[in-house]
C-alpha cells in the first residue's frame, strides 16, 4: 500500500439532480455539477490543504473520498480500495472529522465515547490505552474528559472529535472544515495537533477549509477548487511567492483627502477619508508605508487585511 | 477448526460492541431523573383511570368479561402501562432526527451495521425503562387494586423474554418508520400515523380481548399485538400450555420479518444517499 498514493482522483464529477415543484404535478429537474472533473493524488504521508470558497465543492469531494457519495463519473481509489463499494473497510482505515457534525455521544461524558470506540475498531487494548493517554496530553482534554459533550464549547468538542477520530491509528485522516467557528486558541490546539499527527505518526491528512491561515500555518501543498474545478494544485512556498505577498492597508486620514501617490503601494478602493493600499510584502512593509503616509496627512486609524479566499479566488481567474 | 475459532472470535466481538453500545445507552437514559420521575407519575395516573373503568366493565357485566375478571383486567392496565416505554409505544425520535439533520452520515462512517448498532441503542434504553417506568406503575397500582400475579415462577422467565421480543418488534417498526424520513423529509406525520395505530392495534386503548371478535383477529395478526397484548397473554395466564410456545414464535417470526423489511428498507435509503447525496 505504501508505494501507490494515498488517494487518487482521476477526472471525478458529481452532478447533483435536483427536482422542484412546478405547479400541482410537474417538477422541474435541476442538475447541479458540484464537482467537475476533478484530479490530483495525495501520497501517503502528506498533508493537502482543499481551499475553496462556499458552495466551492470541497464536501462533495470528501463525501466523495470517504465513500458516501458515488461520483457520477471518474476513477476513485483510497488506500487501493473503491470508496462506496468497500465502505465498511475502508472505514476501518481511515479517521473522519466534520466541522458541522459530531460522533460523539451527546449525553455521555467523552472518555465514553472513547472508550466504545475501542470496541468499534477492536483496537488491540494496549495501543488504545497508549493512544487515548497521549491525546488527552496532547490536546490537553484532561479537565473536560468526564463532562457531558452537550456542555462542552465548540472549540473543547472540536479536540474531542479529532481524538475520536484518530484513536485507531487510521492511516488517512480527512477533515472537512476542521477549524469553523474555533477561537483563535483552539484553532491554535488543532493545528499543532494535526501537525503533530502527521509528522510523528506519518498519517496522511487531507483537510478542507476557506481559511487561508490554516493551509498556510499546515500543509505543505494546497489545493484550490472553486465551481467544482481545480484552480490551483502546488506546493504551499510557491504559493506564498506567487499570491500570498499581497496585503492591503487600510488608513483613514483625519480628512478626506486625494488618493495618496506612493511608490510601492496602488489604491485600490477609496471612500471618505479611507483609502485601501495594496501592497507586495517582498517589495516593502506595512512599517515603511505608514511612516510614509504619516509624513503627507494626519492619520486616524489603520489596519492590515488579510487575503480572503474569495479574493484569491478572483485573483485566480485574472491571471 | 480455525475458521470456526475465527469466526468465533468475530462474533464475539461483535457482541461485546452491542454490549458496550446498549451500556451507553441505559446510562444516558438514567440521566434524566426528573422525566424519568414525572413520567412514572403519569403512567400510574393513566393506570388508575384505565383499571377503574375497566374494573367498573367487569362488574357491571357480572364480574367476568371475555373471561376476564375485574383483577385482571386492572393487571391489563397496569402492565401496559408498565410497557409504553420498554416497546415505545410512542416511539422514539432520534433516528429520525438524525437523518433529518444528515448527522446520519457519522454512523455511516462507523465500520458497523447502522441496524445493529441501533438496536442495541434501543435495548439499552428499553432496559432502563423496564426497571424506571415498567415496575412501577404496577406496584403502585397493586396499592389499590387486587392485581393478578403469574400462577409458576417460570412463567416469569417466559415473561421476561416475550417482554424483550415485545421490544425488539417495537424497534423493528419504529426504525422501518424513522428511515422513511429519507423520502419524506419530515418524519413527524408518519410517527403519529404509526403512534396511533400501534396505541390502537397493540392494545393500549384497550386489551384486543374486548374488541368485537373479528377485529380482534385482525389485531391480532398483526405485529402490533406483540408489542403489548402478547405479552400480557402469558402474564395473566390466558395464553397458557402450547399456546405459550405459539405466542412466542408469533413474536419471534414478527422480529425476523420486520429485521428483515428494516434492513431492505436501509438497503435503500443507504443507496439513495450515496447516489443522491441525502
Ligand atoms: N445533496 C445535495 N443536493 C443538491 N445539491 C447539493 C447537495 N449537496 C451540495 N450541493 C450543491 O453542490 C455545490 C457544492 O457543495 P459543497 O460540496 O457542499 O461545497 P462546499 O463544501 O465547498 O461549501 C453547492 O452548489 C451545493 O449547493
Ligand atoms: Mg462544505
Amino acid at each position: 500500500m505504501s508505494d501507490q498514493p494515498a488517494i487518487t482522483l482521476s477526472d471525478i464529477g458529481k452532478t447533483y439532480v435536483v427536482r422542484t415543484k412546478a405547479g400541482a404535478l410537474r417538477r422541474h429537474r435541476n442538475e447541479v455539477k458540484a464537482v467537475d472533473g476533478v484530479s490530483f493524488a495525495v501520497e501517503a504521508g502528506e498533508m493537502v490543504g482543499y481551499l475553496g470558497p462556499n458552495g466551492a465543492g470541497k464536501s462533495t469531494t470528501i463525501k466523495m473520498i470517504t465513500g458516501i457519495l458515488t461520483p457520477t463519473s471518474g476513477r476513485l481509489r483510497v488506500l487501493g480500495l473503491k470508496p462506496v463499494a468497500q465502505r465498511r473497510m475502508l472505514a476501518k482505515h481511515i479517521g473522519v472529522v466534520f466541522g458541522q457534525r459530531s460522533q460523539l455521544w451527546w449525553d455521555l461524558p467523552l472518555i465514553d465515547s472513547f472508550d466504545l470506540l475501542h470496541h468499534v475498531y477492536a483496537t488491540e487494548p494496549g495501543r488504545h490505552k497508549h493512544n487515548v493517554a497521549e491525546f488527552i496530553d496532547r490536546l490537553d482534554l484532561g479537565e473536560f474528559l468526564t463532562t457531558p459533550v452537550r456542555q462542552l464549547s465548540l472549540g473543547q468538542r472540536m479536540r474531542g472529535e479529532l481524538t475520536a477520530a484518530l484513536l485507531h491509528d487510521p492511516e488517512l485522516v480527512v477533515l472537512d472544515e476542521p477549524t469553523i467557528g474555533l477561537d483563535v486558541v483552539s484553532k491554535h490546539a488543532v493545528r499543532t495537533f494535526l501537525q503533530d499527527v502527521n509528522a510523528q505518526r506519518g498519517t496522511t491528512v487531507l483537510l478542507t477549509t476557506h481559511d487561508l491561515d490554516d493551509v498556510e500555518q499546515l500543509c505543505k501543498r494546497m489545493l484550490i477548487i472553486d465551481h467544482g474545478r481545480v484552480l490551483l494544485d502546488q506546493s504551499v512556498a510557491d504559493f506564498k511567492k506567487e499570491h500570498g505577498t499581497r496585503r492591503t492597508l487600510v488608513v483613514e486620514f483625519e480628512h478626506v483627502v486625494d488618493p495618496v501617490q506612493l511608490a510601492h503601494a496602488t489604491v485600490a478602493r477609496c471612500e471618505g477619508p479611507q483609502q485601501w493600499l495594496s501592497f507586495d510584502r517582498s517589495v516593502t512593509t506595512a512599517a515603511a508605508l505608514i511612516s510614509e503616509l504619516a509624513e503627507l496627512h494626519a492619520i486616524r486609524d489603520l489596519s492590515i487585511d488579510e487575503p480572503e479566499i474569495e479574493d484569491l479566488v478572483r485573483g485566480l481567474y485574472k491571471s | 477448526m480455525g475458521d470456526a475459532g475465527v469466526d468465533g472470535a468475530r462474533v464475539g466481538a461483535f457482541l461485546t460492541l452491542m454490549v458496550e453500545v446498549a451500556r451507553r445507552s441505559f446510562r444516558r437514559a438514567s440521566h434524566y431523573r426528573l422525566a424519568t420521575a414525572a413520567g412514572v407519575f403519569v403512567n400510574t395516573v393513566f393506570g388508575y383511570l384505565r383499571a377503574s373503568v375497566l374494573v367498573f366493565v367487569a362488574a357491571s357485566s357480572g364480574g367476568m368479561v371475555r373471561g376476564l375478571s375485574g383483577s385482571d383486567l386492572a393487571t391489563y392496565a397496569f402492565m401496559s402501562q408498565g410497557l409504553i416505554m420498554v416497546v415505545g409505544v410512542f416511539g422514539d425520535t432520534e433516528l429520525s432526527d438524525r437523518i433529518r439533520t444528515g448527522d446520519v452520515v457519522v454512523d455511516l462512517y462507523r465500520p458497523v451495521d447502522l441496524q445493529m448498532w441501533w438496536l442495541a441503542t434501543w435495548i439499552g434504553k428499553a432496559a432502563f425503562q423496564a426497571a424506571a417506568r415498567g415496575i412501577p406503575p404496577v406496584v403502585l397500582g397493586a396499592i389499590a387494586f387486587d392485581l393478578t400475579w403469574p400462577d409458576h415462577w417460570w412463567l416469569w422467565l417466559v415473561f421476561v423474554v416475550s417482554v424483550v421480543l415485545a421490544s425488539v418488534v417495537g424497534f423493528t417498526v419504529r426504525f422501518c418508520s424513522a428511515l422513511a424520513t429519507f423520502w419524506l423529509l419530515d418524519s413527524r406525520g408518519i410517527d403519529q400515523m404509526v403512534t396511533f395505530t400501534v396505541g390502537f392495534f397493540a392494545g393500549m386503548l384497550l386489551p384486543l380481548t374486548l374488541f368485537p371478535q373479528w377485529l380482534e383477529t385482525v389485531a391480532r395478526a398483526l405485529p402490533f399485538a406483540s408489542m403489548v397484548q402478547l405479552p400480557i397473554d402469558i402474564y395473566l395466564g390466558t395464553a397458557s400450555g402450547s399456546e405459550i410456545v405459539w405466542t412466542l414464535a408469533q413474536q419471534a417470526g414478527w422480529c425476523v420479518a420486520l429485521l428483515g423489511l428494516g434492513r431492505v428498507m436501509m438497503a435503500s435509503a443507504t443507496r439513495k444517499v450515496v447516489v443522491q447525496g441525502g
